[in-house]
């Protein structure tokens, strides 16, 4: 398996993997723990508008789906303080709509068919160099705005209310969450594709969660975790000729059925 | 004359319907130790929440050592009645108790170590020292209250307020936790919200009934007008465990 390392695509495909499970692990176990999975599909399928803005005049894909993400992100961000009450309503609407704005779009672009399919499922064998950057630079920013507001975003996740009692600004680092999730979406996009996003979102910070003693841990873990389901499926997809997202995808689901299944038999043997 | 911790001065709050609290006015002194008492929905929690600063008055205000609440956030501690949030969450006891020294977005990556030190000296007050690199979620009920009440301590607060302090622990440690609190007393002022009346007698000076408007009464005992404010039927003063003598008081007006 190693000679698949000898074509620049595949090199490529691995560190845009590498790349995307950094941010995967990291706002991952932000996602998982705040309980904003939906809010996190949302942004994923809603992006796919943006997309298709970007055919219809005819700029970069990427900073379509990006500019459009942050967009819906926002509005998300927005609903979710001030009408809780409602906001997972919202979120599908805006869910739907995006996705339905953007298949229109690129049907009224004249002389183009896009291959929806590579949006939709991931095009990771298809990664530019320039997007590496883009990639890595994205990553860099997740990773120091962790870093320097940790405490805060810890508190805001474990307790939000308590957080705001202690003076932390809890409404802009949750505009500055879903922001980041905006952007670790658009880039596992690439990847796996916006309909499988959720899961490698999801699948590897919760398999860690439980064998961590505290957040950062999980983040670590769950970053090693997903980087093991992004190489392992990517060969497995070489080597079987299969759809690289989804053998991805299928990849990181073994590794959740056995950690459900291991901690099943575990919890079996001590009672 | 012992200086105002709390004040409300013509109170009035709804969340986008009618009153929670009407026309509230409240005077606390530094030093006391108030119980909040009321029906469930009367606006003991929305009380809370505005001398916070986490809830904002539509008319009138509430000053906290004659400041904004949200000013003055480093000297109030708030130890949450719902002690089992977030069980999954990996975290210790100890970054939990940290989170009493955040104040503002601060400008610090990391904890000084006066934070650490404070924090050490609120958890071996509450007895949880031996706990702190213990996951939350496989302490007790009554554990992760003690973590709580840390929390609320590391910071130095000068106002100690909780929320249905004794539904996590049992009887026994109910008493251990108000014999607690009245020791602390002596340094700080504290507001409990409780439904457990049966110990107002013994520990508490001041009670506020919280019935969408409030009445204060400045001795640990409940008279029967405010029985009848806040629990406007017979059947519901049973369900509230009053002792008998209250219920012979109580006439029925209806």
């Amino acid at each position: 398996m190693i000679e698949a390392l000898q074509f620049e695509f595949m090199r490529n495909a691995l560190i845009a993997g590498v790349l995307a499970s950094i941010a995967c692990g990291v706002i991952g176990a932000y996602v998982v723990v705040n309980r904003i999975v939906f809010i996190s599909g949302g942004i994923a399928h809603a992006s796919y508008g943006g997309i298709g803005l970007a055919f219809f005049f005819g700029f970069a894909p990427l900073l379509g789906a990006m500019g459009f993400s942050l967009l819906i992100a926002l509005i998300i961000a927005l609903v979710t303080l001030h009408q809780k009450h409602r906001a997972d309503t919202i979120i599908g609407v805006l869910w739907a709509v995006g996705m339905a704005l953007g298949v229109i779009l690129i049907d009224l672009t004249p002389g183009y068919n896009v291959d929806l399919m590579s949006y939709l499922f991931g095009s990771i064998l298809t990664v530019p160099r320039q997007d590496l950057f883009i990639m890595g630079g994205l990553d860099l920013l997740i990773c120091i705005t962790v870093i320097v507001f940790y405490r805060n975003f810890l508190a805001l996740s474990y307790d939000e209310e308590f957080a705001r009692v202690r003076g932390v600004p809890v409404r802009a680092l949750y505009v500055v969450l879903l922001t980041m999730t905006a952007l670790s979406v658009v880039m596992i996009i690439r990847v796996v594709g916006l309909i499988l996003v959720i899961a490698l979102l999801t699948i590897p910070p919760y398999v860690s969660e439980r064998h961590c003693g505290s957040l950062m841990g999980m983040m670590v873990l769950s970053t090693i975790i997903s980087m093991f389901c992004v190489i392992t499926g990517l060969f497995l997809s070489y080597s079987f000729n299969l759809t690289s997202g989804a053998t991805i995808i299928m990849t990181a689901a073994a590794v959740f059925f056995a950690s459900t299944l291991w901690n099943l038999v575990r919890g079996a043997l001590k009672a | 004359m012992k200086s105002v911790a709390i004040e409300a001065r013509d109170l009035w709050f709804s969340y986008a319907g009618p009153p929670v609290l009407e026309d509230v006015n409240l005077t606390i002194h530094e030093g006391a130790f108030l119980a909040v008492i009321g029906p469930n929905g009367g606006g003991k929690t929305t009380l809370v929440k505005l001398i916070l600063g986490i809830l904002k008055p539509d008319r009138g205000e509430i000053l906290v050592f004659g400041k904004h609440p949200h000013r003055v956030s480093h000297l109030v501690g708030y130890v949450p009645q719902d002690t089992h949030i977030n069980r999954e969450f990996p975290i210790s006891a100890m970054d939990v108790a940290l989170m009493g020294r955040l104040s503002g977005a601060g400008g610090k990556f990391r904890y000084s170590g006066q934070d650490r030190e404070l924090t050490r000296e609120a958890l071996e007050q509450m007895g949880m020292w031996k706990y702190r690199n213990r996951r939350i979620g496989d302490l007790s009920g009554g554990q992760i209250q003690r973590v709580f009440i840390a929390r609320a301590l590391a910071a130095q607060p000068r106002i100690l307020i909780m929320d249905e302090p004794t539904s996590s622990v049992d009887t026994q440690g109910q008493t251990e936790l108000y014999e607690f609190l009245k020791e602390l007393n002596k340094t700080m002022t504290i507001v409990i919200v409780t439904h457990d009346i049966s110990v107002l007698h013994t520990y508490i000076e001041s009670v506020a009934c919280v019935a969408q408007t409030l009445h204060f009464h400045d001795r640990g005992e409940i008279t029967p007008e405010m029985m009848e404010k806040a629990y406007p039927c017979a059947v519901e003063l049973l369900a509230h465990g009053i002792p008998h003598r209250v219920l012979a008081d109580h006439e029925d007006k209806s």
